[in-house]
């Protein structure tokens, strides 16, 4: 039999079903390599061992009452960034190394709603601000791959567990391409779902207008089972839109015949690696071949991506973070001289370099008299990229191309210009603009790395980005190389 | 650079941010990169553009003005650093 920690998700399901083994085997065993393995990588920030024991004995007993939950019994894990009732919920700052939440997420209820069993918390960049998973209070942390490298950020910590087969699945979050970045580095499957189809509820907001909860999987088809549960409106999240779901799972089987799909022709272009882009045309290939029809599509301000980005999140960020304080919650300074002091001090010695800066640039670009250059300017210019995306899917019905420029870096390589760092996120930050779903999935390796293909669609086209990748992944076994120090 | 010690000094207190001595200069040199990269916005051609509000054009949700949350003050302040009597404490602010 397959070792357990091999097994995907539904490869899991199966087996729980036909009672093969109990969700109590899968947690020992899972628990066991954590414990073993993960000082290598720095994945998790918490583990939750006994909890997970007792909630997974409690998933075997419903099961033998005929009880089962559509995820009755499966192993996950959630990033750091999603509160959960009675654990320590740090998002990867010194800023909230102790609190421990009063409430669960939506996204966490839901997942424990229909039966998964949570082994632990993930490491990711402070905040969800970073591409490398450098910025964590909780250190790096490293890639299953090659652990000079990096695993890329924010959600470094959900992507590599899921690489290094810790667990089969994680819950990940993405603003700027804090999903797909770190999936496509890791060699796994990353969906972010269209703006308001996931509930943020109790997911520790960077930017709201950006954020979106996602996962991170080996195959398209245990994303498609995890996004079913986590979808749906809320009315705890004022931005959640009450939009149907549909069956993605039962969508996976969608035949690739006359697809559409976009190649935006500057993805291709001198900032690719020339490795990369041979990988993603050949998926391209493998597309075509199972009845996709290839066109050229144009984005023309795309390069303004990246810039707009780095406006409008910081703006975002900088509201967000201030309700640090030092006061009701978080990191509190000693000996504070006065309020001022208590509330500057306080912020100055819990957040981190970055999220320093953030918050500064976003400062800086909504205070008086700057206000219309920067902040105002971005959200016209965010318009004219989001009118980019409407015209190109008027054509067609996905846009393909890479996830990332190069495969992983190595730690300690971008560190010193954050411009440099940014740029990792050219290719993905579009789809946040503009609220599109989009997904990375494996498609080649580059020395001993792996590189990702980047989907995007219209807005509510999670199923047909799921459906195309599932259908990719029948031919083709990318998805199921595994770095050879966790096989 | 674009930014300035002072101008950095001033941005840091604004946000409510104390930098240490040791930090001054790295932000002023990392910050200063920032804005000279987000300054090509200027170039982007935005006249009779109307400023995006919202990805997908969704307006804000209303939802009846009626209490639905339960009194849950004495677990949530188990976060905090100082309460008593259920209050926050803070620093002396009026003499």
């Amino acid at each position: 039999m397959t070792a357990l920690h091999e097994m995907t998700l539904s490869g899991l399901k199966a087996g729980l079903d036909a009672g093969e083994f109990t969700s109590v085997e899968i947690v020992s065993a899972l628990l066991g390599r954590i414990e073993s393995l993960d000082p290598q990588l720095n994945a998790f920030i918490t583990v939750l061992g006994e909890a997970a024991l007792a909630d997974a004995a409690r998933a075997d007993e419903a099961r033998a009452r005929g009880d089962a939950g559509p995820l009755c019994g499966l192993p996950i894990v959630h990033k750091d960034i999603f509160c959960m009732r009675d654990v320590r919920t740090t998002c990867g700052s010194r800023m909230l190394e102790n609190f421990v939440s009063p409430y669960d997420a939506t996204v966490v209820e839901r997942l424990a709603g229909a039966g998964a069993v949570v082994l632990g918390k993930t490491n990711m960049d402070e905040f969800a601000m970073g591409s490398s998973n450098e910025t964590s209070w909780f250190g790096p942390v490293k890639n299953p791959w090659d652990p000079a490298c990096s695993p890329g950020g924010s959600s470094g910590g959900s992507a590599a567990a899921v690489a290094a087969r810790l667990a089969p699945a994680a819950t990940a979050t993405d603003t700027g391409g804090s999903i797909r970045q770190p999936a496509a580095l890791t060699g796994t499957v990353g969906i972010k779902p269209t703006y308001g189809r996931v509930s943020r509820y109790g997911m520790i907001a960077f930017a709201s207008s950006l954020d979106q909860a996602g996962v991170i999987t080996r195959t398209a088809e245990d994303s498609a089972r995890l996004l079913g549960v986590m979808a749906g409106f809320d009315e705890r999240d004022s931005t959640s839109i009450d939009h149907p779901v549909p069956d993605y799972v039962g969508e996976l089987d969608v035949a690739l015949d006359g697809l559409r799909i976009g190649i935006v022709r500057q993805h291709f272009d001198a900032g690719l690696d020339a490795s990369c882009a041979q990988a993603v045309r050949d998926a391209l290939a493998e597309l075509e071949k199972r009845g996709a029809v290839l066109t050229e599509v144009d984005l023309p301000n795309l390069d303004y991506c990246v810039p707009t980005y780095y406006v409008v999140a910081p703006a975002e960020c900088s509201s967000n973070l201030s309700r640090f304080d030092g006061v009701r919650f978080g990191y509190r300074a000693k000996d504070p001289e006065d309020l001022l002091d208590l509330y500057c001090r306080s912020r100055g010695e819990g957040f981190g370099a970055e999220v320093k800066r953030r918050i500064m640039t976003g400062t800086y670009v909504l205070s008086a008299g700057y206000y219309d250059a920067y902040y105002l300017q971005a959200q016209k210019v965010r318009q004219l990229i989001s009118e980019d995306f409407r015209r190109a899917f008027a054509d067609v019905d996905l846009i393909a191309g890479p996830t990332t420029p190069t495969p992983a870096f190595r730690l300690g390589d971008k560190t010193d210009d954050p411009i440099t760092m940014y740029l990792n996120d050219i290719y993905t930050i579009g789809a946040n603009l503009a609220g599109l779903p989009a997904l990375s999935a494996p498609c080649g390796m580059v020395d001993g790395l792996p590189v990702g293909l980047h989907l995007v669609g219209p807005h509510w086209s999670e199923g047909r980005l799921l459906a195309a990748t599932h259908q990719y992944q029948q031919d083709t076994a990318w998805h199921e190389a595994a770095p050879e120090a966790f096989r | 650079m674009s930014l300035d010690n002072e101008q950095v000094q001033h941005i840091a207190l604004l946000a409510r941010l104390r930098l240490a001595d040791d930090e001054l200069g790295e932000t002023v040199e990392k910050l200063s990169r920032i804005v000279d990269f987000v300054d090509q916005l200027a170039a982007a051609p935005t006249d009779d553009v109307v400023p995006m509000a919202h990805p997908l054009n969704a307006v804000q949700r209303l939802r009846p003005d009626a209490v639905t949350e339960p009194d849950d003050r004495d677990h949530l302040q188990q976060n905090a650093a100082a309460v008593s009597d259920g209050l926050y404490l803070v620093p002396k602010v009026i003499e």
